[in-house]
């Protein structure tokens, strides 16, 4: 390995570290992250007579998209604000750099909080697991892709983090409606099946009832391909459009 | 390692926002191992030159070596090489002091153990090894502006870019500031000062550069811009007892400017001017306190060139 590619890796990983150590930990997040899309769910889920461990992969489901999006969108404008971001661009570590090792902070925490929910669906609550490969599968590539959806928010070029807040939740909470989380997308609507093929939460719950046996909508293979695409579309657009915005934070 | 005879060499470098043409064809060297102090008024486009000497955005027209290294080309080898301490940047503040240079330090792909004592070691010479476990938001201003410099200087950089590096610090913080860069300097490090102090400059630089409206006014040691562009030398004095009459008359004092309990006489013959007032002195009984030839000032130049584009 190129002593480049040493360095970036090391740079990346730094950088996750320290988002994690300053921004994972606050209770904006937690409650943004955890508490919000559990209490939404369960504001749905409950009272409708359905056995808890059928309501775990929804659940999963809403907590991987909220967990692997809600930080993200907040630390670029949190770091223009408090002018650290700019000391951090005369480093060698560039803006790609950057915009990776905050996803790759997300995605830590995403895959981190889901983890201990498919574990406590498994073990506390005996949800049955048909396909422990797509299950792992689906959480990691579920993670990163919404830790990609969250740091494209941020590339909005302010330095009022609740500017962003608005936005992706403006963007997160439509998406949720029409993913097949509270309702599986077979008993959708016409209308809303067709807005569900738009939405990455789709796949991911498609997947994870398919992983976890109860049953799917589309074909696997077709559910992974097109969870890779919006993941490499995601990862790709953050750092794109960070790269084109950060000239107006200055 | 990487031979060059000048650690900055900037070539018609020139950026503009929207209509506003903030650096404009800009082109300067700064020698390996002097102090060089980058001056201007609020708005004369230092902060946007600096940044784009310290890679937080290209420019748009124009070439900028560092160590030798072309910048939008070998960004990588080029930053590697410097250390920056920025004005107007923070330090994590909820990361401590330690944390925060290691993090700067993984940046440049340096850990370990050698690192950590390096760390340590610049937190004692900026006296804040007892704090190296708290928290930055628990710091002063001032200890926030050393741990700026520690981060800056974690990397053993060649070449230091320092921007108001003693802005709003105590007496004694800034007499610490200014040894350490005189220091550092002496070991070799290029230092690249943007300062507004002209005092600082002028005690610290080898050379300096002063911009105004996007553009280089003048670029020279202190001592050469002061001869070039100020010709007024003066005699400072100030008396035991009572006001003088007799300096409205004086001959070789072209004109009288009072400065507190002082007076200041300016004159194309200061030497001359010293002797008659002590002359004048010697047959009144005011009595002399303090007498002094002053030589053009920095400051003087400063303001004659930034003027003079205005006008």
């Amino acid at each position: 390995m190129s002593n480049t590619i040493k360095l970036r890796i090391g740079q990346i990983l730094a950088i996750a570290k320290k988002d994690i150590k300053i921004y994972y930990t606050e209770p904006p997040i937690l409650i943004f992250g955890i508490l919000f899309p559990a209490f939404l769910f369960m504001a749905f889920a409950l009272g409708k007579n359905i056995p808890f461990k059928n309501l775990i992969p929804g659940l999963l489901g809403i907590s991987l998209f909220f967990t692997g999006s809600s930080v993200g969108p907040y630390i670029t404008p949190w770091e223009t604000n408090t002018k650290t971001l700019e000391r951090l661009l005369t480093t060698p570590g560039s803006i790609s750099v950057i915009v990776i090792g905050d996803i790759l902070a997300a995605f830590y925490f995403s895959l981190g909080i889901s983890g201990l929910i498919a574990f406590t669906g498994i073990f506390v609550f005996g949800t049955g697991v048909a396909n422990i490969a797509v299950l792992l599968s689906t959480l990691f590539l579920a993670s990163f892709c919404f830790a990609g959806l969250g740091t494209i928010f941020s590339s909005l070029p302010t330095d009022k983090p609740s500017n962003v807040m608005m936005l992706s939740n403006l963007i997160r909470l439509p998406i949720i409606f029409i993913s097949g989380v509270f309702v599986p997308v077979s008993e959708l609507p016409e209308w809303g099946q067709i807005l569900s093929r738009f939405s990455p939460v789709t796949y991911v719950t498609d997947l994870l009832r398919f992983a976890l046996g109860q049953g799917h909508y589309f074909a696997l293979s077709i559910n992974l391909i097109i969870l890779s695409i919006f993941t490499i579309l995601f990862l790709l657009i953050a750092v794109l459009l960070h790269r084109k915005t950060f000239i107006k934070r200055i | 390692m990487n031979n060059y005879k000048n650690s900055v060499i900037v070539k018609n470098m020139s950026k503009a926002f929207g209509q506003l043409q903030a650096v404009d064809n800009i082109s300067f060297h700064v020698h390996k191992g002097e102090i060089f102090g980058f001056l201007g008024p609020n708005g004369a486009g230092k902060t946007t030159s600096v940044r784009m000497l310290t890679g937080v955005f290209p420019p748009d027209t124009g070439q900028i070596y560092i160590a030798g290294y072309n910048l939008l080309d070998q960004t990588l080898a080029a930053k590697m090489r410097i250390g920056v301490a920025p004005e107007s940047a923070n330090a994590y503040l909820d990361l401590t002091a330690l944390e925060n240079i290691l993090f700067m330090a993984e940046m440049y792909g340096l850990s370990g153990k050698k690192i950590r004592k390096r760390a340590e070691e610049l937190l004692n010479i900026f006296n804040l090894l007892d704090r190296k476990n708290d928290k930055i938001k628990q710091f002063s201003k001032g200890m926030r502006q050393k741990m700026i410099l520690c981060m800056a200087l974690i990397n053993e950089p060649e070449i230091l870019f320092l921007d108001e590096p003693t802005s709003g610090l105590d007496v004694q913080s800034r007499y610490l500031i200014r040894n350490i860069i005189k220091d550092l300097n002496q070991g070799g490090t290029t230092i690249f000062l943007t300062t507004h102090n002209i005092n600082e400059a002028n005690k610290l630089c080898d050379r300096i550069a002063i911009m105004n409206k996007g553009e280089i006014a003048a670029i020279d040691s202190p001592e050469n811009l002061k001869n070039t562009f100020v010709s007024s030398q003066s005699v400072e004095v100030s008396f035991k007892f009572g006001s003088p009459n007799f300096l409205d008359n004086l001959s070789y004092a072209n004109s009288i400017e009072k400065r507190g309990d002082k007076y200041r006489l300016y004159s194309d013959e200061p030497g001359q001017l010293a002797m008659k007032l002590i002359e004048q002195v010697k047959s009144s009984n005011l009595g002399l306190n303090s007498i002094r030839t002053i030589g053009p000032e920095l400051e003087e130049v400063f303001i004659k060139l930034t003027e003079e584009k205005k006008e």
